[in-house]
């Protein structure tokens, strides 16, 4: 029997080591970067992206 | 057979606690496909793999973790026991990424059956028609006669504590949008019961300890929100836990019960200045962060008593004192690195500032389901974090160690190398929270009762039959 696919990828260690809370500065300069580089895939039919996502209820 | 001699229940420091998190995940296909396709085939093809390798979709892991489809075709995964805090996480955030990782072999497997999508797995509580799924808390307590009464005096704390462990979310309304601490509030349904789906509970009080049932039972805790950021999870059961020793300890709570417990989880919910007030069984009105700095106070008066101090205990209450003091003075930016709601709600006001919408439009609903998203390469939630703008507890090695090593000092340390074995053996088997079975011809049963229990001779015993198996399968075995 193969090994377990979930187990057996490769991981791409690249998150940082625990970091203490930044600065407010810091905080607002790369939050809007980030903002600003997913703003455009928000926006593609967003309100149908998030339509479709219809479950029934778990525990 | 069943091997009888059941070695006796250690004797552990009642300081050492089981832990386990249970998460159920959205699961949402993004497509164009012309054809409706249900959530169950969805599911179906994200486990293929599973399937293949386990020969179903209800799986034990190498981690010592258990990986299945529930009720509504929700992948779930349920941690193995934990006995630490920062193990817990390790294998919660391990989960994420085992479930993550079927993603690309079930989106070939669609596009193989002519659908071309995207499938994203979120660890959030709701989907877009309001249907609920959970995170369930499972606490191993010490067994004592009167556990409805004992359960009972975490209520008016569970009702509460969602002011700092809650992940906030946007609510929509009739009149209009605002910001709630919980989204998993406006789904519980009584205090105390033994159903779930039928009727949610805050406490699930069915008496399933997985365990010795004479030493122990499970607080089954299914009001919390799944939560994203690690300091959130470290004081959403870290304070649960310390709560739980003081009263393990029989010290007296705080009288805070509620009049009416599902109206006081609601109206906290929905009140973000967390000064609306709820009313007591003794009609007193007390806030919620007038509840929460009672527990939070009683906690910090024993410890060095009934609590050993630490530098973990530290970090819960100093987290737990901040989120309080967040919300009652207004300034977010006391924990808008470390607790989910107040991340998200810094999000959710910068984008919405940026676009000058209202908070019902569809692109900041459709951000909340970005950053509940598990991808690590996709989801908004690792992007901020790789970003810097949230708190680690965990480093990523450990997570990465979590994703194909159980716990080594519990239970799931004789599973997860049981399972690996039998994995490598090619023998047929099967595993639950209690057993071992080699099954096929001369079966064998190990029963493992003892969630504390790591090391045990029976487990040698099969371990051993498995590798003499193994080694016969390569040829390389004594074939007498």
């Amino acid at each position: 029997m193969p090994q377990t696919h979930a187990t057996s990828e490769p991981y791409d260690d690249e998150g940082p080591e625990p970091t203490p809370p930044p600065a407010q500065a810091a905080t607002t300069d790369a939050l809007d970067a980030l903002l600003d580089e997913i703003d455009g895939s928000l926006q593609v039919n967003a309100e149908q992206f998030v339509r479709s996502f219809v479950q029934k209820g778990g525990q | 057979m069943i091997s009888s001699d059941v070695p006796a229940p250690l004797i552990v420091d009642p300081a050492r606690r089981i832990f386990g998190l249970e998460t159920e995940f959205g699961l949402h296909l993004d497509t164009t496909a012309s054809r409706p396709v249900t959530p169950e085939e969805v599911a179906g093809h994200l486990f293929h793999s599973v399937v293949q390798w386990g020969r179903s979709s209800n799986v034990f892991l190498a981690n010592g973790s258990r990986l299945y489809i529930d009720v509504g075709a929700h992948p779930e995964y349920a941690t193995a026991e934990c006995d630490s805090l920062s193990q817990l996480i390790a294998l919660d955030k391990a989960g994420e990424r085992v479930v993550q990782n079927l993603v690309p072999g079930g989106e070939e497997r669609l596009r193989a059956a002519g659908i071309d999508g995207t499938i994203h797995l979120y660890k959030n509580n709701t989907d877009s028609a309001g249907n609920s799924y959970g995170c369930h808390e499972n606490y191993l307590v010490r067994r004592r006669a009167d556990f409805k009464a004992f359960a009972a005096q975490l209520l008016p704390f569970l009702v509460t504590r969602q002011i700092v462990t809650g992940a906030g979310c946007i609510t929509r309304t009739p009149s209009g949008a605002h910001f709630s601490f919980s989204p998993r509030a406006d789904h519980m349904w009584e205090g105390m019961s033994s159903a779930t789906t039928r009727s949610r509970p805050m406490i699930n009080t069915r008496d399933e300890p997985h365990a010795n049932a004479e030493l122990y039972r499970r607080m089954h805790i299914i009001v919390g929100d799944s939560t994203m950021a690690e300091p959130t999870t470290l004081v959403k059961v870290g304070a649960t836990d310390l709560i739980l020793r003081l009263m393990e300890a029989r010290v007296v709570m705080p009288g805070l019960t509620l009049a009416r417990e599902m109206q006081a989880i609601r109206d906290v919910a929905h009140d973000l200045s967390g000064a609306a007030t709820v009313e007591l069984a003794d009609g007193r009105r007390l806030s919620a962060v007038d509840i929460q700095q009672a527990y939070l106070d009683l906690v910090r008066a024993h410890v060095g008593s009934v609590i050993d101090p630490s530098e973990e205990v530290d970090a819960i209450l100093d987290l737990w004192q901040r989120g309080v003091d967040a919300v009652r003075t207004g300034n977010y930016s006391l924990v808008d690195t470390e607790l989910d709601w107040a991340i998200k709600h810094k999000i959710v006001s910068r984008y919405r500032e940026r676009l000058g919408c209202s908070l019902d439009d569809p692109r900041l609903a459709r951000l909340e389901l970005a950053f509940h998203d598990v991808s690590e390469e996709h989801g908004l939630f690792y992007r901020l974090q790789s970003q810097g703008l949230v708190r680690r507890i965990v480093n990523d090695d450990t997570i990465t160690t979590a994703v194909t090593t159980p716990p080594a000092t519990t239970r799931a340390h004789l599973r997860g190398t049981f399972v690996r074995a039998a994995l490598d053996s090619g023998r047929d088997f099967t595993v639950d929270w209690v057993h071992l079975k080699i099954t096929g011809n001369e079966s064998r049963t190990v029963l493992l009762k003892d969630p504390f229990r790591h090391v045990d001779e029976r487990v040698d015993d099969l371990l051993a039959a498995l590798a003499q198996t193994g080694a016969e399968a390569r040829g390389v075995g004594d074939r007498r």
